[in-house]
């Protein structure tokens, strides 16, 4: 190969960085810092210590210890499900090698944050974490109700509270004195009477949505 | 206990500012005493790293919570090994005065 030649073959080419990896969602450190094997045989070679990383770890906790399938668990970790398997993978690959060669295990490394569990209060909207975890969740730190407090699966900023009113919500409404209450499927909205001034109710719906008809119903 | 409240203003009427590490100031609230004082975000105006700066500003100060609109991905785990609880609150109208109520329940 001449030299020109090479220069060319050097301006085709593109050196591309490769993606960057999503940060893995991490809920607690693992409790130990790895793992040594015992026996007479051990630390003949001065074998180097397998490094496990954070997401390997949790992966294997995910899927092995709390019993989840990779889809769940990389919701979780907030990763795709393939690369999940293939954190998924990595791990029992290093710790298969690990125990055959009768190396080390470090736990330590990778892409991770850690994430602590987060909860929610029904009565005034907010999203609490709680820093200690050995102590179970009584009140809400903000206003203390102790009631409705509910878990939050993942990140706070996706979670849409169950007992919000969503959009398209029909509701029964009484047109005297304003009093609204969800509307029941299968029960008219003009047999509801109004608890304060008895009247009878009638339908509303919040904007967003149709009104939703049966099957079958014509408007008149 | 004291609390932090992120805030938009250096007044009782000022809202809860969405932003943690980039806010106005800090509230800092003695549930115990109901004293208050605020306090201007050194940390605001800097380039790289205005959460952390803001999280030890804070832990100066002794605040067991931190009320908030919303923590970067930075402050979680540090707030975390701090042992300090984060209170997210989405309303954006809420006033220092409302939170204050709150906590005292």
């Amino acid at each position: 190969m001449n030299h020109s030649s090479l220069s060319l073959d050097r301006t085709n080419v593109h050196y591309m960085s490769p993606r960057t990896k999503r940060l893995r969602k991490v809920i607690n450190p693992p409790v130990i810092k790895g793992f040594k094997p015992y026996g007479p045989d051990t630390g003949k070679g001065k074998a180097e210590p397998v490094m496990l990383h954070y997401e390997e770890y949790e992966a294997l906790r995910l899927c092995d210890y709390d019993l989840y399938n990779h889809h769940a668990a990389s919701i979780f970790m907030g990763v795709s499900r393939p690369t999940f398997t293939r954190i998924y993978s990595a791990a029992r690959q290093k710790i298969a090698r690990a125990f055959v060669e009768g190396r080390q295990i470090a736990i330590e490394g990778g892409k991770v944050y850690f994430d602590s569990d987060w909860y929610h209060c029904g009565s005034c909207k907010c999203f609490f974490n709680n820093p200690e975890k050995d102590q179970k969740v009584g009140e809400c730190p903000l206003c203390g109700d102790t009631e409705k407090i509910s878990g939050v699966e993942g990140d706070p900023e996706k979670f849409v509270p169950e007992t919000s009113v969503e959009v398209g919500t029909e509701l029964c409404y009484c047109p005297q004195c304003g009093y609204e209450q969800r509307h029941q499927q299968g029960i008219p909205c003009k047999q509801e009477v109004c608890p304060s001034c008895q009247s009878h109710l009638t339908r509303k719906t919040l904007p967003g949505k149709q009104p939703a008809r049966h099957r079958g119903g014509r408007k008149h | 206990m004291k609390v932090a409240i992120t805030s938009t203003g250096n007044s009782l009427e000022s809202t809860v500012d969405p932003r943690f590490g980039r806010c106005a100031y800090f509230a800092i609230y003695d549930t115990d005493s109901k004293a208050i004082a605020f306090i201007p975000n050194p940390a605001r105006h800097v380039e790289e790293g205005a959460g952390p700066k803001a999280v030890q500003q804070v832990a100066s100060y002794e605040a067991k919570k931190i009320v908030s609109g919303e923590f970067g991905m930075k402050i979680k785990p540090l707030l975390d090994s701090l042992k300090i609880q984060m209170i997210v609150v989405k309303d954006p109208e809420k006033k220092i005065m409302d939170i204050m109520e709150m906590l005292n329940h």
